[in-house]
């Protein structure tokens, strides 16, 4: 089954099809504030339709649906022409539901980083000794 | 290996590399497993997202709560002389020492190599 709209069709803005609602740039709303996005989304797996609602914590709304994107990549192979994002909502963090998103909320977070991999892999990309992984 | 420093409100970090490289900042918050909220009101660096694979844990815990204003973060930073007291730590004065080496001059080199000649170096690294 095809996805009902593509990315293709959503540029194209025909007079009929839509109307201007806000001439000017639309700001983000608070960028320096942690927030909890609840993103409802529609996406074409193989063989069928969902309906998802997932979380993330970010900045911004922008910030908030790129991570969407990409963890709908990774997790469920949905690239984003096989997404339509129908909603997008700042939620507080006591109606976030899974628990995924929730150890985040804790005032008193704390966690290691363990075994850190080699960032810079290529420098140098020849050499003799292992990487230090304990920093 | 006992692991000390743990990624938590009010840790001071190094940046490695990226934007700002080279200098603290402060964990205001953990955002996810990627990246966190840092802040560096005392040397000019505005609040962003930074992933942890750019930051260096330093020994320093700072005391205020998550996600707290610049100006509290600020005086918490100063209330514990955080400066100072990064300076002073020994792999940010090799840093420093190794920076210093590379800007040095001909001239300078001549000065380090000859100070019987009492020519004070600009660009010198401390030889310790």
């Amino acid at each position: 089954m095809k996805a009902l709209g593509t990315p293709q069709k959503y540029k194209k803005m025909k007079k009929c099809s839509g109307q201007t609602v806000y001439p000017g740039q639309v700001f983000k709303k608070s960028p320096l504030r942690v927030k909890n996005f609840s993103i409802w989304l529609c996406y074409d797996s193989r063989s069928s339709i969902h309906n998802i609602c997932q979380e993330y914590q970010d900045l911004t709304t922008v910030g908030g649906v790129t991570q969407c994107h990409g963890a709908m990549g990774a997790q469920h192979h949905a690239q984003a022409h096989r997404i339509q994002i129908m909603k997008v909502k700042e939620t507080a963090a006591r109606k976030c539901c899974p628990p995924a998103a929730k150890q985040f909320h804790s005032s008193k977070i704390k966690f290691l980083l363990p075994h850190r991999v080699l960032c810079h892999q290529h420098k140098p990309r020849f050499t003799t000794k292992r990487p230090n992984t304990f920093f | 290996m006992m692991f000390k420093c743990f990624i938590e409100v009010g840790q001071v970090a190094y940046i490695s590399f990226g934007l700002h490289a080279g200098r603290m900042v402060q964990i205001i918050d953990a955002i996810d497993q990627k990246g966190a909220l840092v802040d560096g009101p005392c040397i000019q660096v505005r609040r962003y997202i930074m992933p942890f694979k750019f930051m260096e844990l330093t020994d320093f815990i700072l005391k205020f709560p998550h996600s707290a204003r610049p100006k509290y973060v600020g005086q918490a930073w100063q209330k514990a002389d955080t400066s100072r007291k990064c300076a002073a730590m020994g792999w940010v004065k090799k840093i420093k020492a190794r920076e210093r080496k590379a800007k040095m001059t001909d001239f300078d080199h001549y000065k380090v190599m000859k100070p019987e000649a009492g020519l004070e170096p600009t660009n010198h690294e401390v030889m310790t």
